[in-house]
């Protein structure tokens, strides 16, 4: 039975890493494209380390899985956030009909 | 146990999941792959850099469920910890670089700028030559 819910979740991470990949692939500006790529960070990992958690025989392997999803979560932000504003403050391309906020410019400087 | 592509430790419907969960983290990898030679400004890269370390540990975390050797999870867990480190010092550099639009494509074009439209910053802002 375990086998069965841990192959299930397997292949739910996997399926979420071929979406991302595709976003990654086909999404048209670098923003979009962060939001396609941060799909397997949290859900394709989360899924694959519950996957390995089901099929875990003891504590450790019970708690590594947890520790790499909780790390990984705990430090995929602050990449994330600082990229995002580094593309945003050096002008990148947006698609042409992103629409802005009035007061948006000031956060350029 | 002999698998279809790879062999697993594992077998029955688990070893089959872990075969085709591998070998979706693999055309993700090469999608990152063709977005970071392709892509055509130097975020994009770095976007696809950071995808790249996460689905390495993805990889590994499944791979030791593969070969059923516990040091790849010892990997998995240090690289989870120091993956967002390179992140970040591009995002700096990308920060600090000189000039408006970090477009950086392989042949030397200044990139493609996209019309009109609004939430463009500053409009009709002239393609940069090579730096």
């Amino acid at each position: 039975m375990t086998d069965w819910i841990a192959a299930a979740l397997l292949l739910g991470g996997g399926f979420f890493c071929v979406v991302a990949g595709l976003g990654l692939l086909r999404l048209g500006d670098v923003y979009c494209r962060m939001h396609a790529a941060t799909k397997a960070g949290t859900l394709g990992l989360a899924l694959v380390c519950l996957g390995a958690m089901v099929r875990a025989g003891n504590w450790g392997e019970l708690l590594e899985p947890l520790f790499v999803f909780v790390f990984m979560i705990a430090t995929a932000p602050i990449g994330a956030h600082l990229i995002g504003r580094a593309a945003f403050r050096k002008h990148c391309e947006t698609l042409p009909r992103t629409g802005a906020d009035p007061g948006t410019e000031a956060f350029r400087g | 146990m002999m698998g279809i592509i790879i062999d697993t430790e594992v077998g029955g419907v688990l070893g089959a999941a872990l075969e085709l969960t591998v070998l979706c983290v693999a055309f993700a990898l090469a999608a990152a792959v063709y977005r970071l030679l392709r892509g055509p400004t130097l975020a994009d890269r770095v976007v696809a850099l950071d995808m790249i370390s996460v689905l390495l540990v993805v990889f590994l975390v499944a791979f030791r469920m593969v070969s059923g050797v516990d040091a790849y999870m010892f990997v998995a867990i240090g690289l989870a910890l120091i993956a967002f480190l390179a992140t970040v010092a591009f995002a700096g550099y990308i920060d600090r670089a000189r000039g408006d639009q970090v477009q950086t494509t392989m042949n030397g074009d200044p990139g493609h700028t996209a019309e009109g439209g609004a939430g463009h910053g500053p409009a009709a802002r002239e393609p940069e030559g090579e730096e």
